[in-house]
């Protein structure tokens, strides 16, 4: 079992955690193209190495953003949401 | 050299100590430049490579692989092959590889090991059994034959299974498509790897794709650890490495890659003779021809492209599995591994153009590429060829993404990842 540590709530087990996609994925406008829309909504960066994702914590339902390495399974940090989300 | 694989040649070759046997394939230099160039020496790739050059006659054609053939996906799922699915894009697409699959053996002259001995899907309440009469309705409507089984046929088929009263998830029937079943699955990569090579195909390994050659906004090339190599066409398929690829040829993909893990116990006699699921406990089991039982399940749920399962997945599986068949409780694990897996949005399919023009895409394949192998070479090997889309590739296009006609098989197959 590995342990992500919330930001709120400190290292609690990987099972907690729910993946919510790329950080820095900004919610497009009303007025947004189709392209836009479903860039958004589908499609991905799916790095292989470090990447800077947006993770939820199911027990406090805080959402936060992870660096973390999708080969080694690294975590190098966890921050609170700032304006990058 | 005896290339022709039968009783007789083995029975010539145990003569004279088995020292004329033909090589299975080459290991040829690249040349500079082929028509076609398929990156990932998967089933996929090979098969893309066998078709292109059997139906299409297509000459000069490269499948490059990074690691070895059949490495990845190929040599990592639990061989599972089925049809059971929905919508009928879904059912063109994976009863054309089921029925592809039935003569494969003899086309390829490469014993796949088929045993077409059923997969059983598990019902385990009055609601899902409406579900499952909706399901099998379905099947039947595209043309694939499936039945719907009541608990006590289920019973008289897998007595081992867990039919307690105080069982969790109890058993109220089951849907059955007598069809599905199992092959060998390195046996699939090597059929048409020996195939592809005796029609001319150059498969060339230890071969890293590094980057794209772009000349006027259009691919006409890979860069790779054994230097540029040319095509009028480049082909990926590449499963869970599609993002990567992706990334160097500068787009993203509706793709996702996680870990889908499976284990295999220790050999026993012959007990269970289906392949058998249960959406409720989240596992499936079948018996190999070894004897080990094959247990798959869900995905890991953290993203991934490390090749090993977490150990949270692998718990719920097993405790899914003993939930299903207390008798496995005595039986012990014998290995245990993981492979990285394209997930999309809506569990089908990627194929066709990408958005770079001259590459093209045969991937999104998420859980299960092994079953698909046939058809998505056949398909791709048409887009490779014609450098348009196969009817029945059409509605698996990247461009569903943009329209919004998405395929969620997510509820009509098997495990929901």
């Amino acid at each position: 079992m590995q342990l992500f540590t919330c930001p709120f709530c400190g290292p609690r087990p990987e099972t907690e955690f729910h993946f919510g996609g790329d950080a820095g994925n900004a919610r497009p406008g009303a007025e947004a193209s189709a392209i836009d829309w479903t860039d958004y909504l589908f499609f991905r960066h799916n790095r292989k190495g470090v990447a800077r994702e947006i993770w939820m914590h199911m027990s406090c339902r805080e959402a936060f953003l992870m660096e973390r390495d999708t080969v080694t399974h690294a975590v190098t940090a966890t921050h609170a949401l700032g304006s990058e989300a | 050299m005896t290339r022709h694989y039968s009783a007789l040649s083995v029975l010539k070759e145990g003569m004279c100590g088995q020292k004329g046997w033909a090589q299975a394939w080459r290991s040829p230099q690249p040349a500079k430049r082929y028509a076609v160039v398929i990156i990932g020496g998967g089933g996929q790739g090979l098969a893309t490579a066998y078709y292109l050059a059997k139906t299409h006659g297509v000459k000069r054609i490269a499948v490059i692989e990074r690691g070895w053939l059949g490495g990845g996906n190929t040599g990592r799922n639990t061989t599972a092959i089925r049809s059971n699915y929905y919508y009928p894009e879904s059912t063109e697409l994976y009863d054309l590889s089921l029925r592809l699959y039935e003569t494969l053996g003899r086309d390829l002259n490469y014993n796949i090991m088929l045993s077409q001995r059923g997969m059983m899907q598990i019902v385990s309440s009055p609601g899902e059994m409406e579900m499952a009469a909706r399901q099998v309705n379905a099947m039947q409507l595209n043309g694939v034959q499936a039945e719907l089984l009541d608990r006590a046929e289920v019973q008289r088929r897998v007595p081992i299974y867990n039919y307690a009263p105080d069982a969790r998830y109890p058993v109220y029937g089951a849907i059955f498509q007598a069809r599905a079943g199992i092959a060998r699955h390195d046996a699939v990569a090597w059929g048409y790897a020996r195939a592809a090579d005796a029609l001319g195909v150059d498969i060339i390994q230890q071969c890293e794709v590094q980057g794209f050659v772009v000349e006027g906004g259009r691919c006409v090339g890979v860069q790779t650890s054994r230097g540029e190599i040319r095509a009028d066409r480049v082909g990926m398929a590449v499963a869970g490495s599609s993002g990567v690829m992706a990334e160097k040829a500068g787009f993203r993909l509706p793709i996702t890659s996680y870990t889908l893990q499976a284990c295999v116990s220790e050999p026993v006699k012959p007990i269970f003779d289906t392949v058998l699921v249960s959406p409720m406990t989240g596992a499936y089991v079948s018996q190999s021809d070894k004897g080990e039982m094959v247990i798959g399940g869900g995905l890991d749920r953290v993203p991934s492209y490390g090749q090993r399962g977490n150990l949270p997945q692998l718990e719920t599986v097993l405790s899914g599995v003993l939930e299903m068949f207390p008798i496995f409780r005595q039986l012990r694990l014998l290995r245990q591994w993981g492979g990285t897996v394209d997930v999309t949005p809506d569990s089908s399919p990627i194929f066709g153009e990408s958005p770079l023009p001259g590459l093209y895409i045969n991937g999104g394949w998420g859980t299960g590429g092994f079953k698909a192998i046939p058809a998505g070479g056949t398909l791709f090997a048409h887009i490779l060829a014609s450098g348009g889309h196969h009817p029945i590739s059409a509605p698996f296009d990247l461009n569903r993404f943009r329209t919004g006609h998405l395929l969620d098989e997510a509820a009509g197959a098997g495990i929901a990842h």
